[in-house]
């Protein structure tokens, strides 16, 4: 009986788990360049090499006693934020995680509001509260970063809930870890959102580690994607340094929630470069395997890729990194020369005015 | 009337301000906060097999406080083992081990998170006895890293612990000093209930005199820490510490507070605070919690209530967190919780009667 019921459920809910292979050396423009402009991809290259720079100067700050408390970056995971980000529209929605930098630039946010919140200071997106874990951007349909682990996913759904209620076409992404798939949120989260068909995309950035557990000794199933089946929707993994197959991921997804075809969960497999946070030992894994991911640089291949194709050239880059640094620069001072918020404040924003 | 209150060499307020570099007189052996729980954990996990961790990144990482530290390499992964992230399925785990025969000791990364497990602990772990009248028991320690100061943010920086005192069943204990966090943590070991234990991460780093082997410090006893004439200042955790240095302050103003460590939140040592209210007269209550239903009103409760209330001879004050979640901020998050000055001058006010 057990096993009949089974049976069926499984003919009423395929899996559709598609595994994309990476090819060795695509000769081939990416199809979904075809959709996307000269100038949208150099936009796109920008924002990585703004969410690298962004993330080794506030790791710089931190060592100089700058940013207070911790934080968690995202170096080496750059392309996966942004060609997910890619697909969406400034009205749709994120859920982000504490490795939110990268989710938060792509979506749009200013860097110089973001460092006045590392520093604490009164211009920050969170007026100094929240700090990097906290980071938000709402005015980019940027939710929030979460300082806990899962803690996105449901809120996730519960928005794409209301932008069907609303009949807006607004989709929501939900950017989580390899660890968080196994809380109980992501798995409930999932159900819901597939029998109620809901606009989310589910993004796992499975960058092989939750702190110093790999996901083969925390996860059941070998990729996550597979656990797309269970509820009911497609699953598909993706190369998560390379910018177009994330992208082209994304899009896919992105046509399928605005469409009212439900939610759908993309695997994005990449690495982290930086230990977990700032009091990592780096114990858990070899140097070998860490100096192997470096060599698979998401911005380096994009930049590669983007010459092949001479939609850029090296003057452009040069370019794009000098306005960059800049950038940069302007945002430290900004947020250097922001008011702290006033100890008379502490219980402000607790509850509405 | 008077109950068992036992004092030890009191802890100088500066132990607390971990790597501050400062060299103390040389004691019989010194180890720090988390050195002395990780001590009672490999002294527990030595003697008794059924004895075993389970928490996220306890094993090679060591715990995100170095707690578990090496202790992986000493006594394998089974006995120190790495959860996935799974808070309430874990704590299910470690309910249901304790329930037949293991003796789980289970580490939330941080105690906000113990948060996805509240069904666990206070709808199975707590009442599991209680409902199948007695036939079973749930011999299972949790341990909390708790409170604010590392710039960690509102959701790693609560301290929740009066939530898990409101639940009986459950036994909820504060250690203060590495004395006591290994004491406490081998009586829980020891204890057939399940224990909840708070730890503040500004404390993991504290060095006290810890002596070597086994030993137990009550579960449910306060300590008095400083005796004193004037006013009577009970603190738990954190605020124990930054109690002792505003009593130290105030008696070169001719001030002299009693210091009490309540120690253990449930139960709750009802006659030693009454007891050292009617030497004193007055009460501060001091904690890191929030204070609003937080355990100042408990206390003070307690004290209302009981014939030490005839005695008082100033209303009782409560210094508590602030109404708040813990900003980022720095000076915003020293703002939300009790400080030194603040206690001092909260003491001084209600002993000089200005108010
Ligand atoms: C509920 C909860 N449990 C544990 C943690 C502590 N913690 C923060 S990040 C993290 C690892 C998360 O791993 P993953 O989801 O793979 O994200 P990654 O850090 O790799 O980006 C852990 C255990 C937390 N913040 N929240
Ligand atoms: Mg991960």
């Amino acid at each position: 009986m057990a096993v009949q019921e089974m049976k069926l459920r499984e003919k009423s809910a395929p899996a559709r788990v598609r595994v994309v292979v990476e090819e060795a050396a695509p000769p081939m423009m990416p199809v979904i360049y075809r959709r996307l402009s000269a100038e949208s991809l150099r936009q796109a290259l920008r924002k990585m090499l703004l969410i690298r720079r962004f993330e080794e100067s506030a790791e710089d700050a931190y060592m100089r006693g700058l940013v207070h408390g911790t934080m968690h970056l995202s170096i080496g995971q750059e392309a996966s934020a942004v060609g997910i980000c890619a697909a969406l529209d400034p009205t749709d929605y994120m859920t982000s995680t504490h490795r939110g930098h990268g989710h938060c630039i792509a979506k749009g946010a200013q860097v110089s509001r973001m460092f006045a919140e590392f520093f604490g200071k009164e211009d920050g997106y969170c007026r100094g509260r929240g700090g990097s874990m906290h980071i938000a951007d709402v005015s980019t349909g940027n939710l929030g970063a979460n300082g806990i682990v899962g803690g996105g996913i449901p809120i996730a759904v519960g928005v794409a809930l209301s932008m069907k209620r609303q009949k807006r076409s607004s989709v929501v992404v939900s950017f989580f870890g390899d660890g968080a798939n196994n809380e109980g949120a992501f798995h409930e989260a999932l159900n819901m959102a597939s029998i109620w068909k809901l606009p989310v995309i589910f993004v796992c950035e499975n960058n092989g580690y939750g702190m110093s557990t790999s996901s083969d000794r925390s996860t059941a199933v070998k990729d996550v994607a597979q656990r797309a089946s269970a509820y009911a929707m497609a699953g598909r993994i993706v190369d998560g340094n390379d910018f177009a197959e994330v992208a082209q991921a994304a899009f896919d997804a992105v046509e399928r929630a605005r469409q009212g075809g439900g939610p759908s969960l993309i695997e994005s497999k990449t690495y982290r470069i930086r230990g977990h946070s700032r009091s990592d030992r780096n114990r858990y894994r070899t140097k070998e395997e860490i100096e192997a991911w470096l060599a698979r640089d998401p911005i380096g291949a994009f930049e590669r890729q983007l010459l092949r194709l001479g939609f850029i050239t090296t003057a452009d880059i040069d370019a794009i990194r000098a306005d960059v640094e800049r950038e940069i620069e302007e945002a430290i001072a900004f947020a250097k020369a922001s008011p702290a918020p006033s100890i008379e404040e502490l219980t402000r924003y607790v509850y509405s005015d | 009337m008077s109950t068992l209150i036992e004092t030890r060499p009191a802890q100088r307020p500066q132990d607390v301000f971990a790597g501050d570099g400062r060299s103390h007189v040389s004691r019989a052996r010194e180890l720090t906060y988390a050195q002395a729980i990780q001590e009672a954990l490999a002294i527990a996990m030595e003697a008794d097999e059924r004895v075993f961790l389970m928490g996220e990144d306890i094993g090679i990482y060591g715990g995100a406080f170095q707690v578990t530290g090496d202790l992986v390499q000493r006594f394998g992964t089974e006995r120190v083992m790495d959860t996935p992230i799974s808070e309430l399925g874990a704590a299910g785990v470690a309910v249901g081990a304790a329930l037949t025969g293991l003796r789980p000791i289970f580490e939330f990364q941080f105690s906000d998170f113990s948060t996805l497990a509240m069904e666990q602990i206070v709808n199975q772990a707590a009442k599991l006895r209680f409902m199948l009248g007695g036939a079973v028991s749930v011999p299972l320690v949790m341990r909390f890293p708790s409170g604010s100061g590392t710039g960690a943010a509102a959701q790693h920086s609560q301290s929740l612990e009066a939530w898990f005192a409101h639940v009986p069943g459950l036994k909820v204990v504060q250690p203060a000093t590495p004395y006591d966090a290994k004491g406490c943590l081998l009586a829980a070991i020891a204890d057939p209930d399940p224990v909840m234990i708070f730890e503040h991460k500004l404390l993991y780093k504290m060095k006290g005199e810890v002596p070597e082997g086994h030993y137990t410090v009550p579960l449910g006893k306060a300590r008095l820490c400083r005796p004193g004439r004037d006013v009577t200042v009970v603190a738990t955790s954190i605020m124990v510490h930054r109690s002792l240095a505003a009593a130290e302050e105030l008696a070169d103003e001719g001030i002299e507070a009693e210091v009490i460590d309540l120690r253990s939140l449930r139960p709750l040592d009802r006659d030693a605070l009454a007891a050292s209210v009617k030497r004193t007269h007055r009460l501060v209550c001091v904690y890191e919690g929030v204070k609003t239903l937080g355990i100042g009103a408990e206390l003070s409760a307690s004290i209302a209530e009981s014939d030490a209330f005839d005695y008082l001879d100033a209303p009782i004050l409560r210094l508590g967190g602030a109404e708040c979640p813990i900003p980022y901020n720095p000076e915003l998050e020293k703002a939300a919780v009790p400080q030194t000055p603040a206690i001092i001058a909260a003491v001084r006010n209600l002993v000089r009667g200005r108010r």
